[in-house]
């Protein structure tokens, strides 16, 4: 049930600081990626193998704090009632799911060489599977609900109720593995690796950013034609 | 005492969905009949050997019940949206809340009633045999139900007014559900192989955990969720 006739339009500040910001942050992945590549010595038993650790880790991280702003921005919304906010969270939804799907998957080519299966019920790894089920279950209500206040307020209800079940998710499945057989043990990280490690987990945080902004800029373009063309319609009937 | 007036709304809104029910008995039957069908499919994907039907059997149960209760959400909503009645129960007085625990506790009933015959079904058929601690077994039962009812009729209230509902429920319950089935159907296991373990306590205090933090995330929500 849209309250108007005519949605407001919102206010579409794009700037070219953001244009510039996604050539800094993408130039500055590369140039992570490459001191991160060159200073790290090949590991002793995966050897280069080892340099997928500086896509996959921070992609990982990113898949923690993506859905943390889709909750943040869902709970802003349902108290402000700002459109924006819905959208940033949409977003921050879809970048989430997009970072989750690069984890898996960077997971599953470093897992067949190294511990020869593509795919373990580890805790991390089954709970990685289900937050990407959440965030496609988020992406699949604001794909079929076609009224925007119904969409905004459905999914910031499914995106804080998948918030919360996150930890509880990563709980339960640990719980389910480590009664039954011990977990492997993060090993530690030497020196040498963590600058790389830092440096991308910095890089990866500013192209999140970055796709946020731009899949929000998207979102505000798409309201901004959806109001022209239903302004177009209404004054050619009046006519 | 509107808590009062709230409690009596809530038991009206159940007693009017089990009467509707219980008259004509249009979900129940499917539901039963979709339970037991599982079942027996499962029967037949697991062979005929009896260990392993035994050792499936708390994985089948609560997958029957769980694709059963999806039936049954749905349906919850649907009558009354067919007949244009939901909008009116919104506008009734009173809080939303209130309709929200009436449907709660009309689907509690009936996916319970689902999940009693389904369990003694499912003994049955998979060779199973009752633990001496068939209380704490009926505890776990009740636990893992109100979380499946839970999250169920709350997302029902979304799937079921939009254009895909029979697709979009199981989307959005299935991967939420995922710590209420390893929970359940890991203290059902351990139940019936005798707890030998001692870990049925630990995660009957994680479905309790569960059940409380969703039932009060759940009532918070569906202000929302209705109110458009």
């Amino acid at each position: 049930m849209s309250t108007g006739a005519i949605a407001e339009p919102i206010s579409a500040t794009r700037t070219r600081g953001w244009t510039i910001f996604g050539w800094f942050a993408f130039a500055f992945l590369i140039a992570s990626q490459a001191i991160a590549i060159a200073i790290s010595p090949p590991d002793r038993d995966m050897g280069d193998l080892q340099k997928i650790m500086y896509v996959h880790v921070p992609s990982a991280w990113m898949t923690m704090l993506a859905p943390l702003t889709v909750l943040v921005f869902s709970l802003k919304y349902l108290w402000s009632r700002r459109e924006q906010d819905d959208l940033v969270a949409a977003s921050a939804a879809e970048v989430a799911a997009t970072f989750a799907g690069l984890t898996l998957a960077l997971g599953m080519i470093w897992a067949r060489p190294t511990w020869g299966i593509w795919w373990t019920w580890d805790a991390r790894l089954t709970s990685m599977l289900v937050l990407f089920l959440i965030l496609a279950g988020y992406l699949a209500v604001r794909a079929v609900v076609d009224d925007r206040d119904q969409r905004a307020q459905w999914s910031a209800a499914v995106g804080i109720l998948g918030a919360i079940n996150v930890p509880i998710v990563y709980m339960s499945v640990r719980w389910w593995r480590t009664l039954h057989q011990i977990q492997s043990s993060p090993s530690t990280v030497a020196p040498a690796y963590v600058i790389g490690l830092r440096l991308n987990a910095f890089a990866f945080l500013f192209v999140m950013i970055y796709f946020i902004r731009r899949r929000y800029d998207a979102a505000l373009t798409l309201r901004a034609a959806e109001h022209a063309s239903e302004s177009a319609a209404l004054k050619g009937g009046a006519a | 005492m509107p808590w009062r007036d709230e409690w009596r709304r809530a038991r009206a809104i159940a007693w009017k969905d089990l009467t509707a029910e219980r008259r004509s008995k249009a979900v129940f039957n499917s539901v039963i009949a979709l339970a037991i069908t599982i079942l027996v499919l499962f029967g037949f994907a697991l062979g005929p050997d009896a260990q392993a039907l035994r050792d499936a059997a708390p994985g089948v149960i609560w997958l029957a019940a769980l694709f059963a209760g999806v039936l049954a959400f749905n349906r919850s909503y649907q009558t009354e949206i067919e007949g244009g009645a939901l909008d009116q129960l919104v506008l009734y007085p009173g809080g939303r809340r209130a309709i929200f625990a009436g449907k709660l506790m009309g689907n509690f009933v009936l996916v319970a009633s689902t999940l009693a015959i389904v369990v003694a079904l499912g003994v049955i058929l998979f060779q199973v045999d009752l633990p001496a601690q068939w209380l704490a077994l009926v505890a776990i039962l009740f636990f893992g139900c109100v979380g499946l009812v839970t999250l169920g009729t709350l997302y029902a209230a979304m799937a079921s007014r939009s254009r895909v509902r029979e697709v979009l429920l199981p989307l959005l319950l299935f991967p939420m559900l995922v710590p209420v089935l390893i929970a359940a159907i890991q203290a059902t296991k351990s139940l019936l192989g005798g707890d030998l373990m001692h870990d049925a306590g630990a995660w009957a205090r994680l479905l309790a955990a569960y059940d409380v933090i969703f039932v009060a995330a759940s009532f918070l929500a569906f202000d929302f969720v209705i109110e458009v």
